[in-house]
């Protein structure tokens, strides 16, 4: 079985995608309404700049968030001035990479399900007394929800995925960084490493496995009924 | 207590326009499909914006053009029945139907239940309902808002015949016992002639 440093990586791979996919959700649902919802000038813009790390070489992507994060950079400085710390070569900032990477694919799920609720039972919330807020509690979120759902099972699979930006961005350090595929990468290099691979990689397949099962059994759950008008 | 409505808009190529004077009981606005009969019940319901006019019910000013005055659609106190139940479709039965109702407005839910005779149906899921069923629990989840005027849109329109007869006893009943003022909108000369007290012809 897994040896303590195996665990140690898998829950770590673990905490990566699941801080990155709920720290993205409020970002990635804004953005979908956004573009599923309201009408502005620069909306195709906005569009392509979301799905920019979908197509732009993963290591582009962390080479950027680098530039950004860096104690010179835009952000890095920031953080450094304003909280004294830094993301970089920390799990956070392979958590930061994930979400990137993730948020595409969050924000184009979510997108589909809020354009795929009708409107026209918002607009029987409302003649029913219910104002904006109501309506999006009680009708828009139960409606999209499946489609939220799946969302962040895309986007975590995704997070548990990420090598590229993160490796550019982060590096590769073992215990802070080194995530599933990073682990797996450091053993190929090594000779008598076939082991570790072999067991590393049936853990990524089994993660990814349960999280899609799991999704699409509480999608049934909450899905009673959201087939039909 | 009735209708005052003097609404305009510009929909794509097509102007509606409506004009209906204030009078008493049902009043029915006749007119062939896609002429924009639904376009003025969604303007008094507060969905859709006049571009000119006034909408007052029963001496209260729901919308005017001149004052600036837009009350919002949960604002207004309309009990809108639409074509399509709009049943929301993740909530049974009963949540449907509680989903707005005012207790402030002391409007006997029981009492509603049996004159719908939907007291069987509490327990159903919207895509479990037959045309007519769904039908009843949409009229009332719009009763029991304790709504100050109701909106009907094609109420028996995709009903077949037993549940046509069903739905026109219960709009006499709703008429004649709870005497709200009531806008209906049909293409059905005999619907129209049947259920309303005036008639306006609407469209060419």
């Amino acid at each position: 079985m897994l040896s303590a440093e195996e665990w140690g990586i898998v829950l770590l791979s673990l905490k990566v995608g699941g801080v990155a996919v709920l720290a993205v959700l409020p970002v990635a649902f804004a953005l979908a309404w956004l573009l599923a919802r309201v009408r502005f000038p620069g909306k195709l813009l906005l569009d392509a700049l979301v799905h920019l790390p979908l197509v732009v070489p993963p290591v582009v992507t962390g080479w950027m968030l680098l530039l950004a994060f860096a104690p010179a950079g835009p952000i890095g400085s920031l953080l450094e001035r304003g909280l004294g710390t830094t993301v970089l070569f920390r799990w956070t900032g392979a958590a930061i990479a994930a979400g990137v990477m993730a948020l595409p694919l969050m924000v184009r799920a979510i997108r589909l399900s809020l354009e795929a609720v009708d409107q026209r039972l918002e607009q029987a919330a409302r003649s029913l007394g219910a104002g904006p807020v109501r309506t999006f509690a009680t009708v828009t979120l139960p409606l999209a929800l499946p489609g939220v759902l799946a969302g962040l099972v895309l986007g975590f699979a995704r997070a548990l995925g990420e090598f590229g930006a993160t490796i550019s961005f982060v590096s590769n350090v073992p215990g802070e960084t080194q995530t599933l595929p990073l682990a797996i990468y450091s053993a190929l290099q090594v000779p008598g490493g076939e082991g570790q691979v072999l067991r590393l990689a049936a853990v990524s397949i089994a993660l990814a496995f349960v999280a899609l099962l799991a999704s699409e059994l509480v999608a049934r759950r909450t899905g009673r009924g959201t087939h039909v008008l | 207590m009735s209708f005052d409505i003097d609404v305009r808009r510009q929909l794509g190529e097509t102007e509606i326009a409506c004009r209906i004077e204030p009078g008493a009981g049902v009043t029915v606005l006749f007119g062939p499909s896609g002429a924009g009969k639904s376009s003025v019940l969604n303007m008094v319901a507060g969905l859709l914006p006049p571009d000119a006019g006034h909408i007052r019910v029963g001496g209260r000013t729901l919308f005017d053009a001149a004052a600036g005055l837009d009350l919002k659609p949960e604002a207004r106190r309309a009990g809108y029945v639409f074509q399509e139940p709009r049943l929301f479709p993740h909530l049974r039965a009963r949540a449907n139907l509680l989903y707005g109702w005012r207790r402030a407005a002391a409007v006997d839910v029981d009492g509603v239940i049996a004159l719908l005779g939907i007291a069987h149906l509490l327990d159903r899921w919207p895509r479990t309902l037959s045309g007519g069923e769904a039908k009843r629990v949409a009229i009332g989840r719009a009763l029991l808002t304790g709504p100050d005027f109701l909106l009907l849109d094609e109420p028996l329109a995709s009903l077949d015949r037993p549940r046509r007869e069903e739905i026109l006893g219960l709009l006499e009943r709703l008429r004649d016992d709870i005497g709200l003022p009531i806008l209906l909108v049909t293409h059905d000369r005999g619907e129209a002639e049947r259920l309303g007290d005036r008639i306006v012809p609407f469209g060419d």
